[in-house]
């Protein structure tokens, strides 16, 4: 039988969303695992975090400390490989922490790692198979490791169902004794806010959001025509944003802007999962792409395939006419 | 400054419209094109942008076949001063833990104060940094978006975290950086600059060279392993509108209209 810990991330106590759904992650390796919730932290949030995952796991796992207080993947990852057993199978988050902690960890940990699970097969044995996708969610693949010895995965937020129900009645081991010497020589310092631009995408309705496919600079101005016509403000996708061509404010996706509009108009934007997990509350979503198999069309409501440099002056003007 | 960056050769993701193969089992790979990751690409500029600040060199090295000389080559016409190439047939079916141990090999050859990987390549998986710095005993950040040489032997860092944040960290020399996007605006290469690089020697490395244990990396060494590619079947996708321009957009227009997406 399997022994999963899954590593709770928390906001000042408040456990993120992925906690929940690593419960049903753990069902798909083994319906019968004993899984144990590992909390790291500090003081006050440290315990809140704790407390809450009680009602979901029956073992959880507190590691405090002062230099835990931020979540510093260098310094976790030391009291981790104090405290795991040799053949755990550890669940991290993909997301900016797992990436900075978990390849670390299984190197450390002599185990297998497979990172950005989408979905999981079960254990054959002591086969993990797992589905993970490739070349920007164009495709997917099966993917197997051998567990024998433990591995590390990290699962995509979102790609599992939260655990509802939350009567798990668990306890609260404390560890911290054993997370051993936690100096790194990566020290955190702070963290800079994102600034706040002369648009903000978060209050808009209707988005006309560009990606790769506006091709140039000058063709910003076509999606603007369209925007001013529709009423709608300018997004667009993360390409955009490394080449200048846009402000970092209008960016959408999880590295970006989280944004809640009625209608998400998405030209030229292939729809990598990052940008996808800035969008919320279900938009009415359209994609223009020319690239018929673009991941974005799995997505999103109503489809056109046509060059969005031709196709959004066209519907600039018909909708001007309106 | 001795910054060693480490590259990979991938298929295009702008330049190719990917088709399975007959089997289904894994992609068409006549015709694709090939280019040098585009994290790696950012991590070469920062490393050039680096050292003609501070002095030093470039290296820029890759785990690949014969072909994968060519990215080398186009990093080296951007302004790397060195290129090396590790090549072994027990270098085929590496996993990420295999190209971390093939890549530190390499680290330990030389002496390189700052080491640098893309964060992420082709197969999304964001690894290979973070697994060479722990073999290394090295410290790491990932999603390095900004990077300040300090006196002392240290860096100032900031990594790219939620909501477009950003997290900044003081990390000792030797570290292993892996590199976001829109760090820098990579330098353009033209003809002429791959041509002046044409003829420079790339020195190739095997196994026995690094030292490797050939059963220790590639197919064998490695644990995890990839069985196929699929399209993945996520329901019903979008309801494609279909016809000439005009009557797409008449139909687009109407859904618009009761979606509240015009006003």
């Amino acid at each position: 039988m399997a022994r999963i810990f899954a590593y709770i991330p928390h906001k000042e106590g408040a456990a993120e969303d992925v906690a929940y759904e690593y419960i049903t992650a753990a069902a798909k390796i083994d319906p019968n695992a004993q899984v144990t919730a590992i909390v790291t932290g500090h003081g006050d949030a440290l315990d809140k975090a704790a407390g809450e995952m009680t009602a979901y796991f029956k073992e959880v796992i507190k590691i405090g400390g002062e230099e835990l207080a931020y979540p510093n993947a260098e310094v976790i990852r030391k009291a981790l490989v104090n405290i795991l057993p040799a053949d755990a199978v550890f669940m991290g988050p993909h997301n900016t922490f797992g990436m900075d902690l978990a390849p670390g960890l299984s190197v450390k940990l002599d185990s297998p790692s497979v990172s950005d699970v989408v979905d999981i097969e079960g254990m054959d044995g002591s086969t993990l198979k797992v589905v993970r996708e490739v070349l920007g969610g164009q495709f997917s693949t099966h993917v197997t490791c051998d567990a024998a010895n433990g591995a590390v995965i990290t699962i995509r937020p979102g790609a599992f169902e939260p655990a509802e129900s939350g009567s798990a009645g668990g306890e609260v081991v404390d560890k911290s004794g054993d997370a051993g010497d936690l100096t790194a020589k990566r020290r955190f310092l702070e963290v800079l806010e994102a600034e706040i631009g002369e648009v903000d995408i978060t209050k808009s309705d209707v988005l006309v959001s560009v990606g790769r496919g506006i091709e140039e600079e000058e063709n910003i101005e076509i999606a603007q025509e369209l925007a001013e016509a529709m009423g709608a403000v300018v997004s667009c996708s993360r390409p955009i944003v490394d080449a200048h061509w846009l402000e970092k404010s209008r960016q959408v996706g999880t590295s970006g802007q989280t944004v809640k509009p009625k209608v998400y108009m998405a030209m030229g934007i292939s729809g990598s999962f990052q940008h996808m997990g800035g969008i919320k509350g279900k938009p009415f979503i359209v994609a223009v792409n020319k690239n018929p198999k673009a991941p974005i069309f799995q997505v999103a409501d109503v489809g056109i395939v046509e060059d969005i440099l031709e196709f959004m002056p066209e519907l600039a003007e018909k909708v001007k006419e309106l | 400054m001795e910054i060693l960056v480490c590259v990979k050769r991938v298929p295009d993701t702008a330049e190719n419209e990917f088709e399975l193969n007959s089997e289904g089992n894994d992609l068409d790979r006549d015709d694709l094109v090939y280019s040098v990751n585009e994290w790696d690409n950012y991590a070469v500029e920062e490393a050039i942008q680096i050292v003609d600040k501070v002095g030093g060199n470039v290296t820029v090295v890759t785990v690949g076949d014969d072909e994968s000389e060519e990215v080398l080559r186009r990093e080296m016409a951007m302004g790397a001063n060195n290129g090396v190439l590790l090549s072994d047939d027990a270098f085929e079916g590496s996993d990420c833990r295999s190209i971390a141990a093939i890549l530190k090999a390499e680290v330990e050859s030389g002496a390189y104060d700052l080491i640098m990987t893309g964060a992420q390549a082709d197969d999304g998986a964001a690894e290979v940094g973070g697994m060479l710095a722990a073999m290394l005993d090295m410290p790491y950040a990932s999603l390095v978006n900004e990077i300040e040489i300090r006196d002392g032997g240290k860096i100032k860092a900031g990594r790219e975290i939620e909501g477009g944040n950003q997290e900044m960290n003081e990390i000792e020399l030797p570290c292993v950086l892996s590199i976001q996007t829109g760090i820098n605006e990579p330098r353009y290469v033209g003809i002429r600059g791959i041509r002046k690089v044409a003829k420079v020697e790339i020195p190739t490395k095997s196994a026995s060279d690094l030292g490797i244990e050939e059963n220790s990396v590639g197919e064998k060494g490695s644990k995890v392993k990839r069985l196929d590619y699929f399209v993945p079947d996520l329901g019903e996708g979008a309801e494609m509108l279909e016809g000439s321009t005009d009557e797409i957009i008449e139909k687009l227009i109407e859904k618009l209209k009761s979606k509240g997406g015009l006003g």
